[in-house]
């Protein structure tokens, strides 16, 4: 079932970035983020039924890294909020020049 | 060749993981669209087990779809963001035409990809040794590779994680305006 897996991950990564393009809450973002994050890890588990265990160890990783990421951003979305009263990216364009 | 029920029931799991991320980016709610991601991920965590990772479909359910989620739904009801928003979520036609074509593209390339033949260095699959992983267990396979070769690499985690706390505090901290 590699390829099964392997082709499914390429669809929710693209549905994942195709999230990111079309949304404009910053938060939903966040969570399409995450889906990319969760293809790669399928893509990483059905490899590792190829290549060795390595890969299921490095999923552990993406994991702890995505709870940290989940963590910072979150914060940093509500530091944002206090000052816009927002999280729509429409109206959050300080660094745009 | 694996058998009839296990392949119905994979692609049944692919199918539902993949409406279900497409009805989480179209929900217009953001309580919605994170309660349909929880259930993108309940499938991945059930094709993790079918890919006899059954640890990794354990964390995937309690760290994922019961940790993180959490936390992104608590800051949806912190800034009380239940309702969609009177502005349109959705960007306008642009946004969806390059989020289309990008998909598109992202598409085209697996298939192009699918029909050659995979370059000669990445054939040869002998890493996966069944007999150890028997041996060992679903969890002591993840463990014994994670606290021998990666150890550092999960000690260096541990301080990232710690970072991460401190970083979230500080920077989620209301200053006080009486401060200076």
């Amino acid at each position: 079932m590699l390829a099964e897996s392997l082709a499914l991950s390429a669809v929710l990564f693209s549905i994942g970035a195709i999230g990111v393009l079309t949304r404009r809450n910053a938060i939903v973002i966040f969570m399409c983020v995450e889906l990319m994050l969760n293809a790669v890890n399928l893509t990483f588990v059905a490899l590792s039924k190829v290549y060795g265990m390595a890969g299921q160890v490095f999923v552990v990783f993406v994991m702890t890294v995505a709870a940290a990421e989940a963590a910072v951003g979150l914060a940093i979305i509500i530091a944002i909020f206090r000052h816009k009263q927002t999280v729509n990216l429409e109206n959050i364009n300080l660094l745009k020049g | 060749m694996p058998n009839f029920f296990y392949q119905v029931n994979f692609y049944l799991f692919g199918l539902i993981a993949i409406a279900s991320s497409i009805a989480f980016v179209t929900r217009k709610s953001p309580v919605a669209a994170a309660l349909w991601l929880v259930n993108t991920m309940f499938c991945l965590a059930a094709l993790y087990i079918m890919l006899e990772a059954q640890f990794i479909g354990i964390i995937q359910v309690l760290v994922y779809a019961g940790a993180i989620m959490v936390v992104f739904l608590f800051v949806v009801m912190l800034l009380n963001l239940g309702q969609p928003t009177e502005i349109a979520d959705i960007r306008g036609k642009w946004g969806k035409l390059a989020a289309a074509f990008l998909g598109l593209a992202l598409l085209a390339q697996v298939a192009a990809l699918s029909g050659k033949r995979m370059p000669e260095p990445f054939i040869p699959g002998t890493g996966y040794d069944a007999q150890a992983v028997r041996d060992l267990g679903a969890i002591g396979s993840v463990a014994q590779p994670l606290f021998n070769e990666y150890l550092l690499a999960f000690e260096l985690t541990s301080i990232l994680l710690l970072v991460a706390i401190v970083g979230a505090v500080v920077i989620g901290r209301r200053r006080r305006i009486d401060a200076r």
